[in-house]
């Protein structure tokens, strides 16, 4: 296949910031000064400044996604300001070819006391429109934007959503060659957010795109590349973006609390998942291709529970609930209160690469075989403990794989 | 299809004529985004707001009256000034109004759009464009009241007439041409904003505004002296059907003017993104 045209190109891309208002507003003064004598020497860092962004260097052609990603304060936003052209480098170069579409700032430009239909016309015209191509597009943008009812109606008496409806609607007109996305998509109803991102998958194909997101399974639906920043700095830059995902997780340290509601003094103990000890130092287990995790404890419940049952809910990074094993099959039943109860579970390796996090819930369950009713929470914790997935065969924004038998044959 | 190229790096190693060229390319191209942004502007103004255009014009009439009940009160003993006093006071404010807006435009506009300025890159010359046409809005309802003011005091009409508002046009660019080369480190700093406005309203006693140029003294040379001056006369002379006594400084005024506006247009251009960067992290 031809390699279609390089749209951007960012070499030993620099930037830096001050750390002090009072001093940052100095430099200001002093740089406005420099600039105008062109300064041409090689910027250093000055009292109270850090470099913000460091010797970025990529390319994009038409086609790819690139896949911005970095926890808060890595530099993200201002390496997408540089490439808008709102703020100069210090350092380094970027070249880019044809229409830039940015969509960081959703109706820019409106104003609350004007109505809907006026401030189409001031949104448009500041993502450059011409009048022309504003009439032509308003009726188009009012459909899009499902609120022609209100469209007349002062912008302030919108609702939020509302007006992110709007100024994507505007937004969704441009025909860009570069398009820049920031996390503006996480907003609307779920209806407006999936026509949203529908039309950026429409514009993908034409476009070289950049988008900064900090949920990793949209990452992986939409991206082709993948650059991870960490302190300024690139951290990972990649085609392959389950190892994008993968190093973006290892930044981070964990700020999962292991949560506990426990109303009847429940006691556990000796939880071991792979013949290693949960404690109170949260575990990783990391898990290989194909390995299944094996989970076992004890506990001991001061009451008389009839009927219980206990389930290890799966969670994502996200916090998300993906999968959820149980012991419905095999309700236990404890009587004599100050029991040992020997619990062991084994979960099979249905994931895909990740990190996940079990945790264990027991509570008092009636009926069955076919239809369980569930009671009261005798106990539960999130979180106990998390395991990462690697080398799983299969990298997607899919968290479980289910097993399933596939007949493909040739007739 | 060939595509713009556009590049950034930390030089400005362009020719300054190709920086000039742009800058005055994307002045005028932005033509319908300063236009809209001015509308906007005014709109949202008027709509919230019973007295809308009265606004325009209530201050520099206040101050007006203020000299007028001065001297009709013989509170301050003034020199002749060759026409109806209150006609000259008039004229003289709603003529320093017009200036003093055209200088604070560049700094207020960019200000109000911070918003959109470190959000999305637009052609940033628009906002001292949009900044024009309201003035020149705004500027028309003052004429207006001038003109009406003139046949009520009983001046009367001259040819000349017709001319003021080139000379009103003069003085937009003279302002705007000031505020341009303040704009940007007013930007970063507060205090510019307050001193340019406490030295306005200072200025304003050298200035022929509310008094004639004595015939002699310190004060006569330090007014002549002043730009300010033969902005003020000339459109007052041509308003009122006298002869233009500074008509030659006027025209070099108007001149520089020109050159210089272009010059900060571009000095304007540059220095937004050192601005846009200390505005917001």
């Amino acid at each position: 296949m031809e390699e279609k045209e390089v749209l951007i190109k960012v070499e030993g891309l620099s930037k830096k910031f001050c750390k002090d208002l009072k001093t940052s507003l100095w430099y200001g003064v002093q740089d406005l000064v420099s600039n105008i004598r062109g300064n041409k020497n090689e910027r250093l860092l000055r009292d109270k400044e850090f470099w913000a962004v460091k010797d970025i260097n990529f390319e994009l052609r038409r086609g790819e996604c690139l896949g911005l990603i970095g926890h808060n304060g890595a530099g993200k936003s201002t390496l997408l300001k540089i490439l808008n052209g709102l703020i100069n480098p210090d350092a380094g170069k970027v070249t880019i070819k044809g229409r830039v579409g940015a969509l960081i700032e959703l109706g820019a430009g409106f104003n609350p006391i004007l109505s809907g239909r006026e401030n189409i016309y001031n949104n448009a015209a500041v993502l450059g429109f011409s009048k022309k191509e504003i009439e032509a597009k308003v009726e188009e943008i009012i459909d899009f934007s499902e609120i022609r009812e209100f469209i007349d109606m002062p912008v302030q008496n919108y609702s939020s959503g509302m007006k992110v409806r709007l100024g994507f609607a505007i937004a969704a007109q441009m025909e860009p060659d570069v398009l820049i996305i920031d996390e503006v998509l996480a907003v609307g109803d779920v209806g407006f957010r999936i026509k949203c991102l529908n039309r950026i998958s429409d514009l993908l194909n034409n476009c070289a795109v950049i988008l900064v997101s900090h949920s990793m399974p949209q990452i992986a639906r939409i991206c082709t590349n993948g650059l991870l920043l960490h302190n300024g700095q690139e951290r990972l830059i990649t085609n392959s973006i389950g190892e994008l995902v993968e190093q973006y997780y290892k930044v981070f340290t964990d700020n999962y609390k292991s949560n506990e509601i426990n109303p009847f003094g429940i006691d556990i103990y000796d939880i071991k998942a792979n013949g290693l000890d949960v404690g109170d130092n949260e575990l990783a287990l990391n898990l290989k291709k194909g390995e299944d995790l094996e989970l076992s404890f004890t506990f001991k419940c001061p009451l008389d529970i009839k009927e219980f049952s206990i389930h290890l809910p799966i969670t994502d990074e996200q916090m998300i609930h993906v999968a959820l094993t149980s012991s419905l099959e095999n309700i236990g039943v404890s009587l004599n209160h100050g029991d040992d109860i020997y619990v062991k579970c084994k979960i099979p390796s249905s994931f895909t690469n990740g990190k996940f996090y079990v945790g264990i819930t027991i509570i008092e369950t009636k009926g069955g075989p076919n239809h369980f009713n569930i009671g009261k929470i005798l106990y539960k914790k999130e979180n106990c403990f998390k395991f990462y997935v690697r080398e799983s065969p299969l990298t997607t924004s899919v968290p479980i794989i289910l097993n399933s038998n596939f007949t493909v044959e040739y007739e | 299809m060939q595509l713009e190229t556009r590049i950034y790096q930390k030089e400005n190693n362009l020719k300054i004529g190709k920086l000039l060229k742009d800058s005055a390319k994307d002045f005028f191209d932005s033509h319908f985004l300063a236009k809209q942004l001015a509308t906007r502007d005014i709109k949202a103004q008027y709509r919230q707001s019973y007295l809308g255009i009265i606004w325009a014009f209530i201050s520099p009439i206040s101050s007006a009256f203020v000299w007028i009940f001065l001297s009709a009160t013989g509170t301050i003993k003034l020199n002749d000034t060759g026409v109806p006093y209150p006609i000259y006071v008039f004229s003289g404010t709603l003529i320093w109004s017009i200036i003093t807006e055209a200088i604070n435009l560049p700094s207020s506009n960019t200000n109000a759009a911070r918003g959109i300025l470190t959000k999305i890159n637009f052609p940033k010359e628009a906002l001292v464009l949009s900044g024009i046409y309201k003035l020149l809005f705004n500027s028309s309802i003052k004429i207006g009241l001038l003109i009406t003011l003139i046949f009520a005091f009983g001046v009367g009409f001259h040819w000349s007439l017709l001319l003021f508002p080139f000379a009103i046009l003069a003085a937009i660019l003279f302002g705007t041409t000031i505020g341009l080369f303040f704009t940007p480190i007013s930007l970063i700093y507060t205090d510019i904003a307050k001193i340019i406005s406490m030295g306005l309203s200072l200025l304003m006693y050298i200035t022929p505004v509310v008094y004639a140029i004595p015939e002699d003294g310190l004060m006569k040379m330090v007014m002549e002296l002043n730009p300010f001056t033969s902005l003020i006369l000339t459109a007052r002379d041509l308003a009122l059907g006298s002869t233009p006594e500074y008509l030659n400084y006027f025209c070099g005024v108007f001149a520089v003017s020109a050159l210089l506006f272009f010059i900060g247009l571009l000095f304007y251009r540059i220095s937004i993104p050192i601005i846009v960067e200390r505005l917001s992290a």
